[in-house]
């Protein structure tokens, strides 16, 4: 280790180099093992972990539903479920997904577990605060789990007004309840995570030595601080005018029901980018270590991350193009939403760079990676025909616009989700996987996705709305091809749920740095890590996707 | 972003020094900020028409950057704080103005 | 690779420093710990500045679609109340103000006198918006609870007529001992009629923002009095000096932010329709 240090340009204050007895393995899994001691852990590793138990349960319940839905969705006739469970199911698919899955999954996860050691510090600023965001997480999940046991929602995760405030049972009221204290979760999060990587970063550790899931999380945060607080106080508004009937977004006592799509698309399109953001992040973490190379483009790729935060909080009236706005503003909004495919371009085509001439290996978390940049891509293609305004007239409400949206956030963010979670999972856990099963899995998740979707998108064409539970016959063949792609799509998602357990427990154990990766996490902290991360201030070197070293260690290693 | 670095280079360098205001400094912005919430009342009586509310914010304005400035001691902070004031501006600026981009333009229909 | 464990006892740099026992296993310095909380609470201000600015916002669009009669509407506030709790509100952001630089030079006995006096100048503040909301449904402003538009114009006229000639002072006393004349109070039927009148419906709207916009304003209050004891408390243990006191000036931003946000109330929800003056 020392002379591998001696080889590199050292910035911050330098490595202790000598060497001190062997210890016992201590790790931040197994240095208290009572449950005490992980239900009020202050470690953000732990921390990390509670919140992956909780988003993956989250994720079987999401699933469910989006199986009801599939389900009901083989034959043109409404034979399964009738137009309210189909609604109420439709309604909890998406606010399972998204609020409980989706918005804290990279973020409260890996980043949680990643970012302070990352940048080389031993927590994040405020360890509390990071707890308490989790119970909070917690507690808005119980208000959810409650609005559906009590008979379920029909709004649809947007709660668009008036029917929400008027019309829809009061159940509603208790899931955007759920939906308001979630919100300060994310709200905790992003705060602590500005916060740890203004003020905790290591000596040595300037911000474009940072790496790039560390921009990408940097990005993500400040959209979780600005734009929550705005959908906190919408729901309170539709609170007031629900039990107070007091008409603010009632058009029969004067009220605007557009101002509520105001105010909650302003959260709730950049709440697109929470969820996408740190799938690009952990997407240049992959494709660097994979492709042996540095990032290509690396000052533009994290630049461009926080392009995508500022640009995401000005195209929300996209969502509304049909619904009344000024076609002045329609126009503005159309332009400004094209802006966005520049930033998530330069990401593309960076990452692509980055594999050309690099030694490109195909390690499952890469397969991941492949899988995501594809569907990325088509994803955010497919945006564009939604920007233009003649366009989104014909496509608006159309499963045309449900397949755009999984594409993004299914095909993107999980599929960046996953390929994360297997490429730090040694690290996180300390074992191995089955690399052939982690393989499988992932061709299935592109496969089964693609069957899924990609028919979405002739049905929407085709003219067949999003939220009916009935169809005309001819649509069937589409339908029932989406429906065979989601069960493989289900198979595919369940397959890591057994191995990455298993391997939990009777994997091989992991080195430190199985992929040959250049970030702190990989280079200098063990797997799993000890509990404060770092037993001495981590070296930070002058460029974080530096492989050059690595490349003369692993020539080393192999005399 | 050298502000951020040289904080983290400080934090080395042991306790927080941060001078304290001077009395006159307090009892000045407080001064101010009365004979400010005067004049306001003073021009919401009279009628400027459609400058009144023109009027009443940026009197409002004037008198938040002296809380900002002196109580919450930001003329003394570091670039960031200053950035993070910033910030919040213009995100609530661009939550304002495209609303209203959206309102102010209905009648218009292009014609 | 070869050296797993690279722990050694004197690597950790902080150790060097020696502990405050305010500092935080996680932070090098007390500066970095004060440099971090201070910006966590800016972060949280930038929260709030959003918060309420979607009711800020709501307010505008509102505003614009419903001028005349949130200026109608605006004139049955009381503006000297509302200028009597700008000014406590200001003098209790002075007596904040006075508390972090107590701390800040180490005279922790006068910590708890201006906390002290910065939580009864609030608690002023909120007693007179008793008094106000108090008032306010007297006359039948408030929505869902009693809301008539016509009624409480017609309070207002009476009102005015009869205060014309008082003094100042008494009629400033009035407004928290002041006996309310009895009046038939408007029947369901009347209530229902003047619902249907746009006119109400948007005088309605202004005031469903304005009990909104002061009620979670007084909201913030209500908290800022529990971190006010917090802090207090632990000045009375002497935790604070030059050396340590970040929590007292994170209070005193959020306070300060409370002030701030009362500052652009005022105007817009008071002094909106002060031109049109008394009795119109």
């Amino acid at each position: 280790m020392s002379a591998i240090n001696l080889d590199r340009r050292v910035v911050g204050e330098a490595a202790s180099t000598h060497e001190a007895t062997p210890k016992p393995a201590t790790n931040y899994l197994n240095h208290e093992t009572t449950i005490a001691s992980w239900l009020l852990t202050l470690d953000h590793k732990r921390i990390g972990l509670l919140y992956l138990v909780g988003i993956s349960l989250m994720f079987v319940l999401g699933g469910a539903f989006a199986g009801l839905i599939r389900l009901e969705l083989m034959t043109p006739k409404g034979d399964l479920l009738t137009g309210d469970v189909y609604n109420k199911s439709f309604t909890a698919h998406g606010v399972v997904m998204i609020f409980l899955f989706l918005i804290p999954s990279i973020p409260a996860v890996l980043g949680n577990f990643l970012l302070p050691i990352m940048i080389g510090t031993k927590d994040v600023a405020f360890p509390r605060l990071n707890l308490l965001s989790f119970y909070v997480y917690a507690a808005g999940g119980v208000f959810l789990a409650l609005a559906l046991l009590l008979g379920g929602v029909d709004t649809g995760w947007t709660f668009y007004t008036p029917l929400s405030s008027t019309y829809a049972n009061g159940n509603v009221m208790v899931a955007a309840l759920g939906v308001f204290v979630i919100g300060f979760s994310s709200i905790l999060t992003g705060l602590n995570f500005v916060v740890t990587i203004h003020r905790m970063r290591a000596p040595g550790m300037t911000w474009f030595r940072m790496p790039l899931f560390v921009w990408a999380m940097y990005a993500t945060s400040l959209i979780q601080i600005l734009g929550t607080p705005v959908v906190a106080i919408t729901i309170a508004l539709v609170g007031f005018e629900r039990f107070l009937g007091v008409g603010i977004f009632d058009p029969r006592l004067g009220g605007d029901p557009i101002l509520f799509q105001h105010l909650f698309w302003f959260y709730s399109h950049p709440a697109v980018y929470i969820m996408i953001l740190p799938s690009l992040g952990v997407a240049s973490e992959l494709v660097s270590t994979f492709s042996r190379k540095g990032v290509f483009g690396y000052h533009i790729i994290a630049c461009s991350s926080i392009a995508i935060a500022i640009f995401g909080f000005v195209v929300w009236a996209h969502h509304m193009f049909t619904s009344g706005l000024s076609q002045y503003a329609a126009m503005v909004f159309s332009v400004l939403t094209f802006s966005v495919a520049i930033p998530s371009g330069i990401k593309v085509f960076s990452w692509l760079a980055t594999m050309y001439k690099g030694s490109v290996s195909l390690a499952s978390p890469m397969i991941f990676f492949f899988g995501f940049i594809g569907l990325f891509t088509i994803g955010g293609m497919t945006g564009l025909f939604l920007s233009t305004l003649g366009t989104d007239i014909h496509l608006h409400d159309t499963y045309f616009v449900v397949a755009h949206f999984h594409y993004i956030m299914v095909g993107g963010a999980i599929m960046g989700f996953m390929g994360g979670i297997h490429y730090w999972w040694p690290k996180i856990t300390g074992r191995m996987y089955n690399e052939t099963l982690a393989k499988i899995s992932a061709a299935l998740i592109f496969v089964g996705f693609n069957f899924t979707f990609f028919p979405q998108f002739f049905l929407g064409y085709m003219g067949m709305p999003r939220r009916y539970h009935e169809y005309p016959e001819e649509l069937q063949v589409l339908n029932v091809l989406s429906t065979v792609g989601a069960s493989v799509l289900a198979i595919g998602y369940l397959t890591p749920g057994i191995y990455l357990p298993f391997s939990f427990f009777f994997g091989k154990k992991a080195p430190k740095n199985p992929w040959g990766a250049t970030t702190l996490e990989w280079t200098e902290c063990e797997s799993p890590p000890s509990p404060h991360n770092f037993d001495h201030n981590p070296p930070v070197y002058d460029h974080v996707y530096d492989y050059s070293t690595l490349n003369k260690e692993a020539a080393v290693v192999s005399h | 972003m050298s502000a951020h670095n040289s904080a983290n280079v400080e934090a080395h360098a042991g306790h927080p020094h941060h001078e304290p205001a001077s009395l006159v400094v307090y009892f000045s912005t407080f001064s101010a900020l009365m004979i400010l919430t005067i004049l306001t009342i003073w021009a919401g009586m009279q009628d400027f028409g459609a400058l009144n509310t023109p009027i009443a914010l940026g009197i409002a304005s004037f008198k938040a950057v002296l809380v900002v400035l002196f109580f919450m001691h930001v003329l003394h902070s570091s670039t960031l704080t200053k950035l993070t004031i910033f910030a919040s501006m213009y995100f609530l600026g661009i939550l304002m103005v495209f609303t209203l981009a959206d309102y102010l333009s209905r009648g218009w229909t292009g014609q | 690779m070869s050296a797993t464990n690279t722990k050694s006892d004197t690597a950790q740099s902080h150790d060097n420093h020696g502990h405050h026992p305010s500092l935080a296993h996680h932070f090098v310095s007390l500066e970095q710990q004060h440099e971090a909380n201070i910006l966590g609470m800016w972060m949280f201000l930038v929260t709030e500045v959003l918060f309420f600015g979607g009711l800020f916002t709501a307010y505008t669009v509102y505003r614009l679609k419903f001028n005349t009669m949130f200026q109608e509407a605006s004139n049955q506030l009381d503006i000297t109340l509302g200028c009597l709790n700008t000014v406590v509100l200001i003098l209790s952001s002075l007596t904040m103000a006075m508390a972090v630089r107590s701390a800040q030079i180490g005279k922790t006995k006068q910590i708890l006198n201006y906390l002290g006096a910065t939580a009864i100048l609030g608690l002023m503040f909120l007693g007179v918006k008793y008094f106000e909301w108090k008032h306010d449904f007297e006359i039948h402003l408030v929505p869902k609870a009693n809301f008539c538009w016509d009624y409480a114009k017609e309070r207002r006229k009476e009102a005015d007529h009869h205060e014309k000639d008082k003094p100042f002072v008494s009629k400033l006393i009035g407004k928290f001992v002041g006996h309310h004349e009895e009046h038939a109070p408007p029947s369901a039927a009347e209530i229902a009629k003047d619902h249907k009148n746009p006119e109400s419906q948007q005088a309605r709207i202004f005031f469903v923002l304005y009990f909104a916009m002061t009620g979670i304003h007084a909201l913030h209050m209500i908290i800022g009095f529990g971190l006010i004891a917090a802090v207090a408390y632990w000045a009375s243990r002497g935790t604070y000096g030059p050396e340590y006191y970040t929590p007292v000036e994170v209070l005193g931003l959020y306070w300060h932010f409370v002030d701030i946000v009362w500052i652009f109330l005022f105007p817009l929800l008071y002094l909106l329709g002060a031109h049109l003056g008394a009795g119109h």
